[in-house]
């Protein structure tokens, strides 16, 4: 039976429908590319064709004389920009300098922006663009990050986690009774979130700019423009209440909206930039990667030693890196454990964070060297992981402030079924296809970021909660308005939640799944402020019936305090803001970590770690004569906290499961190394799975009671569900075939003699 | 994208002298040409839009069928008549592309399609197909697609349709019309290799029209597959894909048609290959040899080695498909 | 060194195109240049911005509508192909507040998260089911494979699709 929208009950622990469905659905909800604005301009990107050189000659001629053709902007006429790196340095830019579009004449990666086509249609624009004719000077280029050298730069991210080495890998490893010594690969993805980067700068003529932009962080994209272009901060105003999609490519400020908004103020005019999908390949990307892994166990399966080293390329100009090498040696007991990294500098675009990035690397390709072992020695994988299991950050040497992974692990199984799995591989058919169980572990940190909120409680009890963050498809719209309505006793319909807009209270970017932990509590502090508020207004009205009642003495429901000692004593919110003489009631609050934490996470020294876990377990049937897989079935049992949401929970979960099958079977960037460039450009050669790929996919949240990860207990959920999820598939192809493939996606070539 | 001038003929006499210039490209469906229009690798000066014509039909025709050239795939593959005498070529369709292409996708335009090949699309690079004379940046680059049979130094451009690849063992003929009147193709000559001048997928010549396309009067029904490989289940160009018909009498094979998809710049065929199954038994060793005589010369370029083993093992595959009775459903992707 | 293009030959004078469409019930009357596809029309004259473009070369099926009753991919459709023709888009599903059942049902099957993709899933599958040839949970799979989804919300859209498959109001 059809539900009505949102009228289930609300509060942390609902499954509220989605608040932003309508609008999703009817095709109300606007992006980047859709808000209108009046004498729009249309610019369309111009893209080189070399990895390294110079531009010696741009023939805009034709362009220039093409019918609607407004500017054809480029290093030759831009306007002035910042000088100094620091101006591009966007909240979480790695270290380096970062790119800078028509700078000079410099090219510094294929598929580099040479020029913008402005014209008055987007059609003006587009036809110009084919006429612009580009001349190179070629320098000599590497993108084949497995030729250039290693290195290891002494400038790390902030967000990345050195390696901390214990025991003696080396001599453990000699004196294993079972060793697995591998090389696993994972190539070079692209985000492709199915909007595509796009902008629309509104051009006020009083100095002031509107920005639509495709980004995870409005703010951070703010303080970008801000710095680049010299703006008053108070005369940027960058919006971006829809997002469709992102899953890392717009962390930070990509080209389009430096395009756009250069294009405005050089023509003073209103401007749009839509990249084209080719476009989408010629900016951010996951990295690809070496990951070799060593492991020592005894005959029970105990690990005896760990050793794991990932290399992966960065660009010329930045100095990207992801923690990959270490999360087996946080995982897992054992003594001995070395992790290791390095880059490589090729002539590509920075790599970038993208879903789960470091762990969908380095677990994944690390589980399936585990699984290498449970067959080496003759252990179960799951009986391997937990002879393994750990309850401490093995790797900090530091408990969890919560590990509900035991009971992921447990309750996965049973789903699943995992204890009717035949040991051997190529042991279980299905009539012409063989049939694999794989399973594997997931973990992903759970962070918390400061976030300040404004909650605005109107007399007629309509409660608008607002801050500058995103909800990328996340919920994050629905975790604010549950949080609220529970917060104030109100229903779902009398909560608006306001995002996307860097006027609004600072939320840091749209990333790293701390946004409901984050947001939320940010949300709860807020409400409790107006509580207390509504509170000392009730005692305003006429007789004071509550008392003079605090407001641990009250119950918030259905718009009114209730005394909880006396249940027929009640005051309307309504009620006590007019005896106030107040319309509104507003409070703005910050969530932030406590300030012990804050300098404890700055020197380095956490107490305890803050991570979620999952058990993953897939189900393949591979033909197999012909190399074909289907992956049937994954069971994917999760701790992560409180779950705020269980309907949106789950659909974060089944995203990055699907994503995890792409990873496995499908997504792969195809780089033609003698000309360095990508090549399967498109969504046609650059597969992501489609309805056919996706079968059963069963999630499970287990109990996970945790009272100091963050205030509500609430961990995140939007990239635990990749992590991990590749393995599971490529572990059960293994048991299906008896194959072992060790570079990623499992494509059917792989699988046949 | 260019800008181009646009006619929209109502009858085929007036889409004929219209298309009758250099640079015009004649306009159905568009889900091959726009696409390359937004690339920059079709550049038409005028555009003629044929959907007006009347070349919508599917027709009964010498007992066979005449499937107009502007007849949709879905309207092709669902066709009561086609589903139930040329169910391979249903099949072929429905492996095809995505349901909203084959609802404007044509039977004509689906023969004049364009290869897939990566260089191709990408006009930053050389491509002998593209523009005479340039090189081909597959050969030695990214060609896990391209062909392993029938191939150039010029270009190792595949075909990309799967309908092509069904009415290659129908033995279909196409009817064109144009400048100097009508004429008939049979399908086999219909594509061409690349050889040494790859600009030309096909025989047409310059300023002809395809009006309709022919099946003959033969039945196979019963015994006939389409078998496609592809990196992922659906919505996907193929790797390799087969397409099997054959008339088994009294246990033996009488005869048999085997095209393949994906490996060469046409559907490949081998009259030796089909040849030595006739008479036999259907059985894993006739398949092979069949198999072996249909990738005679194959030639991997590096990344698409594999599509030789592959091929092969699709052929034996979709022959026991087809001798059994067991066409490969386009809905259940377990491989029958 | 990269290939150049060939010098463009094409003819530069904008001959405009009157033609007639009847978006959503509505009648509309255009004059406009023969390269500009239905969707960009959609989008960008008619603020029609429901339909979406992710990737305008039909390969993602973001943009399908429905023209005369049957699902396109409205990137690769020259408006002026389609004179005549009667275009639904998904701003003409729902009436007021009443949403078309397959809009309602994707809503309670959460069969979406960033969106984006949603517009072109519900279009294709009210285009499926009025095809009639989905029939069981491989074939609605198959069926709706031209509509990719980066969020992953395969199994939540054909649980949607599947809630109101009988339904004569959902086609």
């Amino acid at each position: 039976m059809a539900t009505k929208l949102n009228d289930a009950p609300v509060g942390i622990g609902s499954s509220l429908s989605r608040v932003d469905g309508k609008l999703k659905v009817t095709g109300g909800a606007r992006y980047a590319a859709e808000h209108p604005v009046a004498d729009l301009l249309y610019g369309v990107v111009v893209s080189g064709a070399i990895a390294k050189g110079r531009v010696t000659k741009l023939h805009t001629e034709a362009a220039m004389a093409a019918p609607g053709v407004v500017e054809v902007v480029s290093h030759l006429n831009r306007p002035h920009i910042a000088w100094f790196d620091k101006a591009y340095q966007d909240q979480v830019a790695p270290p380096g300098s970062p790119f800078r579009a028509f700078y000079d004449a410099e090219i510094i990666y294929s598929g580099q922006p040479i020029a913008l086509v402005v014209g008055r249609t987007f059609e003006d624009a587009r036809h110009g663009a084919s006429l612009v004719q580009v001349e190179y000077e070629i320098d000599e280029h590497e993108t084949d990050f497995e030729r250039s050298p290693e290195f290891k730069p002494k400038k790390t991210r902030d967000t990345f986690v050195e390696p901390k080495n214990r025991g003696d890998e080396a001599g453990a490893y000699a004196k294993a009774e079972h060793k697995v010594d591998v090389s696993y690969y994972l190539p070079t993805e692209h985000h492709n979130p199915m909007e595509m980067h796009a902008t629309t700068v509104q051009w006020h003529g009083d100095g002031r700019i509107t920005v639509y932009d495709k980004t995870q962080g409005s703010q951070n994209v703010q303080a970008y423009l801000v710095g680049v272009f010299g703006f008053a901060k108070k005369n940027v105003r960058v919006l971006n209440p829809y997002v469709g999609g992102g899953f890392g490519s717009g962390l930070r400020p990509q080209y389009q909206v430096y395009l756009a908004t250069l294009a405005a103020k050089m023509l003073e005019r209103s401007v749009r930039v839509v990249l084209t999908r080719q476009q989408m390949f010629s900016f951010t990307h996951r990295s690809e990667c070496r990951h070799i892994i060593r492991l020592g166990a005894n005959d029970d399966g105990a690990l005896q030693s760990i050793y794991s080293k990932a290399v992966t390329p960065t660009s010329r100009f930045e100095n990207y890196m992801e923690p990959i090498a270490n999360w087996g040696g946080q995982a897992y007991r054992c003594d001995n454990a070395t992790m290791d990294w390095a880059l490589t500098a090729v002539d590509t675009y920075t790599p970038g964070d993208m879903r789960a990035p470091g762990a969908a690397t380095g677990m994944t390709l690390f589980e399936m060297a585990l699984d290498e072992m449970a067959y080496e020695t003759g252990v179960d994988p799951l009986a391997l992981r937990l002879t393994n299991y750990s309850d401490r950050d093995e790797m900090m040497d530091i408990p969890y402030t919560s590990k509900a992974l035991r009971e992921a692990y447990q309750e996965g199984a049973e789903a699943f079924g995992w204890s009717q799995r035949e040991a051997a591989p190529r042991s279980m058919r299905d009539g012409s296809e063989l049939v694999g169980w794989g399973m594997a572990t997931g973990i992903w940190d759970a962070m918390f970021q400061k976030t300040t909120v404004r909650a605005k409680l109107s007399a007629n009890g309509h409660l608008e909660v607002a801050t500058a963050g995103s909800d990328i498809g996340t919920g994050t719209y629905t975790v604010m308005t549950q949080v609220a309505a529970g917060a104030l006793g109100l229903p779902a319909d009398q909560v608006s939640a306001v995002l996307g807009d860097s006027d609004l209270p600072p939320s840091p970017i749209e990333g790293g799944s701390w946004t409901a932990a984050s947001t939320g509590a940010a949300v709860q502090i807020a409400c409790d402020a107006v509580r207390v508020k509504l509170a000392k207004a009730a005692a305003k009205v006429d007789g004071n019936p509550l008392g003079g009642a605090s407001v641990d003495d009250l119950r918030f429901e259905d718009g009114r305090m209730i005394l909880a000692a006396d249940p027929s004593k009640a005051v309307g919110y309504g009620e006590a803001m007019t005896a106030a003489g107040v319309s509104e009631i507003e409070a703005t609050e910050a969530a932030a970590p406590g300030p012990l934490e804050s300098i404890g996470e700055m020197l380095g020294v956490k107490k305890k770690a803050k991570n979620t876990h999952s058990a993953i377990y897939a189900e393949v049937k591979v033909d197999e004569e012909l190399g074909v897989v289907r992956v049937t079935r994954i069971v994917c049992a999760v701790a992560a906290g409180r779950i705020v949401n269980p309907k949106t929970a789950r659909s974060q979960i089944l995203g990055g499961v699907v994503m995890g099958i792409g990873m496995a079977l499908h997504e792969e960037t195809l780089a033609d190394h003698r000309i360095g460039r990508f090549m399967n450009h498109n969504f046609a050669e650059y597969h992501i799975p489609a309805h056919a790929d996706v079968l059963d996919i069963d999630v499970i949240f287990v109990d996970e009671p945790d009272s100091e990860v963050s205030p509500l207990g609430i961990k995140g959920l939007g990239e635990i569900g990749i992590v991990g999820t590749a393995a599971a598939i490529g572990n059960a192809i293994f048991h299906a075939t008896g194959k072992r493939v060790r570079s990623l996606p499992i494509t059917i070539d792989k699988l046949l003699d | 994208m260019n800008r181009f001038g646009y006619d929209r003929p109502s009858d085929v006499a007036e889409a004929v002298r219209d298309g009758n210039a250099r640079g015009v490209r004649f306009l159905a469906g568009g889900s091959n040409l726009v696409d390359l229009m937004k690339e920059n690798v079709e550049r038409p000066v005028r555009v003629v839009d044929i959907n007006r014509l009347p070349l919508h039909a599917i027709e009964d025709h010498d007992g066979g069928l005449r499937i107009g050239a502007l007849a949709t795939n879905s309207e092709t593959a669902w066709d009561a008549r086609v589903e139930a005498k040329y169910p391979v070529l249903a099949s072929s369709i429905l492996a095809g592309a995505s349901p909203q292409l084959r609802n404007v996708a044509t039977a004509g335009g689906n023969l004049n399609q364009r290869t897939r090949c990566l260089y191709f699309y990408d006009n930053t690079t050389a491509c002998n197909k593209r523009e005479p004379g340039t090189g081909c940046s597959a050969i030695g680059g990214v060609n896990r697609v391209n062909a392993i049979l029938g191939a150039s130094p010029s270009c190792i451009a595949t075909h990309p349709s799967d309908m092509c690849v069904g009415l290659a063992v129908l033995n279909a003929t196409v009817n064109v019309t144009g400048p100097l009147g009508d004429r008939t193709i049979p399908f086999a000559d219909y594509h061409r290799l690349p050889g040494e001048d790859p600009s030309r997928d096909n025989t047409l010549k310059p300023g002809e029209l395809i009006t309709s396309i022919d099946l003959p009067d033969e039945d196979f029904s019963g015994n006939y597959t389409y078998l496609k490989l592809r990196d992922r289940l659906s919505y996907a160009f193929a790797l390799v894909s087969v397409a099997v018909v054959m008339r088994i009498e009294n246990g033996r094979i009488a005869e048999a048609r085997i095209a393949l998809g994906g490996v060469a710049h046409k559907p490949w065929r081998s009259k030796t290959a089909e040849g030595l199954l006739v008479g036999e038994v259907p059985s894993q060793s006739a398949f092979l040899a069949a198999a072996h005589a249909l990738l005679e010369g194959a030639q991997g370029q590096g990344a698409n080695d594999f599509k030789i083993g592959l091929a092969r093992r699709a052929i034996v595959r979709a022959c026991r498909q087809a001798a059994d009775g067991t066409p490969q459903s386009q809905i259940d992707k377990r491989v029958a | 060194m990269p290939t150049k293009l060939a010098e463009p030959t094409a003819q530069t004078a904008e001959r405009l195109i009157d033609i007639d469409l009847t978006v959503n019930g509505k009648a509309e009357h255009f004059s406009i240049a023969p390269w500009v596809t239905l969707l960009d029309l959609l989008r960008e004259r008619l603020d029609l911005t429901g339909t979406k473009k992710g990737c305008d070369h039909g390969q993602c099926g973001a943009c399908t509508v429905l023209v005369d009753g049957k699902r396109v991919n409205s990137c690769l459709t020259l408006a002026v192909v389609r004179d005549g023709s009667e275009i639904q888009t998904i701003e003409g599903l729902s009436s007021g507040d009443t949403l078309h059942p397959m809009q309602q049902a994707f809503i309670d099957h959460d069969a979406f998260q960033c969106g984006y993709c949603t517009p072109g899933q519900i279009c294709s599958a009210i285009g499926m089911l009025r095809e009639g040839k989905a029939d069981g949970r491989d074939a609605i799979r198959e069926n709706m494979s031209g509509n990719l989804c980066r969020c992953g919300a395969y199994t939540n859209i054909a649980d949607a699709i599947e809630s109101v498959q009988g339904r004569e109001d959902a086609r």
